[in-house]
């Protein structure tokens, strides 16, 4: 036995993982064909499956727009979500802690204030 | 099942050593009758029936049917609960086109058959079977939960009688069945067609 010997069954574990995906959907595949073969149809293969019948094209285009608006809300309110145990605790805190806030603050508002530049927040 | 295998003696020989043969079309429709999933489509009041026939009180979950799918996809069976408009025939026979093979129908109530108390009105279907091939239907006003768990007893046995080959094989296994029934839609008096010819013809009176 070479070397490579105890790497050998790497390759039959391959093979067997293979044949462990392949072989099931290979013998649904068989039964699909024998015991429940397709008929398909211009109204079962239809997109929409309410019982109407879908009005103009499916594939439309919607206004990405409002995902930016979300994202920034999404920004905004993990803030709040610091800034409040912050505020409970900021009496006993010290200078650094109030500056490092005052920095991740200011990060934040400059952020807005791109967005606001860029014409984010305009509603077109 | 009505056919008995090839060598009964042998069978019966057999399941005396605890060895039981089956043939493949008994397991096929055991899995079949057991796993009908309807759609959860109700029309009217006896769909408030058939509600509470899936509920704890009636628990139709013990017929493997609890599972009610929101779309004709992944339905088995299909439950006309109700009065069929003639605004929502050609809704009901579109989602009943859609639904995969095989499917079956219950047309529960006095509605879903033939019209019902509305059967002079101009406006509600005569019964769905004009258009799509009914099962079992149930008589009834509304017919009780026990009334549609029987009408599933029937479908069960029914399936059970189906064989895989021959005449009896369900529609999905014959080649020449259609796969989609015609939609009717709303003409200028009334609904066009006024009936499928290959599904249902007008009863003859034989005095």
């Amino acid at each position: 036995m070479n070397d490579y010997g105890a790497y050998q069954f790497l390759a039959v574990f391959l093979v067997v993982a293979v044949l462990f995906a392949l072989v099931p959907l290979g013998l649904a595949r068989l039964w699909a064909k024998k015991f429940s073969p397709q008929k398909p149809g211009a109204q079962k293969n239809a997109v929409y499956e309410c019982g109407l019948e879908a009005s103009g094209s499916t594939a439309i285009r919607f206004k990405s727009e409002y995902y930016i608006y979300a994202i920034i809300f999404l920004i905004f309110d993990v803030e709040v979500l610091f800034l409040v145990p912050f505020a409970v605790a900021f009496l006993n805190l010290p200078l650094g802690a109030f500056v490092a806030m005052l920095v991740f603050i200011l990060l934040l508002a400059e952020g807005l204030a791109w967005a606001w530049m860029k014409g984010v927040l305009t509603w077109k | 099942m009505n056919t008995p295998g090839p060598d009964e003696g042998l069978r019966s020989e057999l399941s005396k050593q605890g060895i039981f043969t089956v043939k493949l079309q008994d397991i096929y429709n055991w899995g079949r009758k057991n796993s009908i999933w309807p759609l959860q489509f109700g029309l009217a009041c006896c769909a408030i029936e058939m509600i509470a026939a899936s509920m704890a009180r009636y628990d139709l979950a013990r017929f493997g049917a609890e599972v009610f799918r929101p779309s004709p996809r992944q339905a088995d069976l299909m439950i006309v609960a109700g009065t069929v408009t003639k605004k929502m025939a050609p809704q009901v026979v579109r989602l009943y086109n859609q639904m995969p093979e095989p499917k079956y129908v219950i047309a529960m109530g006095a509605c879903a058959i033939s019209g019902g108390p509305f059967k002079q009105g101009y406006n509600v279907l005569k019964g769905i079977d004009r258009y799509i091939p009914v099962d079992v239907h149930i008589p009834g006003c509304p017919p009780r939960p026990e009334a549609l768990m029987h009408a599933f007893m029937t479908l069960q046995r029914k399936i059970d009688d189906q064989t895989l080959t021959g005449n009896s094989r369900p529609r999905h296994l014959d080649p020449d069945a259609p796969s989609e029934f015609p939609v009717p839609a709303l003409g200028e008096d009334d609904i066009v067609p006024a009936k499928n010819e290959r599904v249902w013809q007008a009863p003859v009176v034989v005095r």
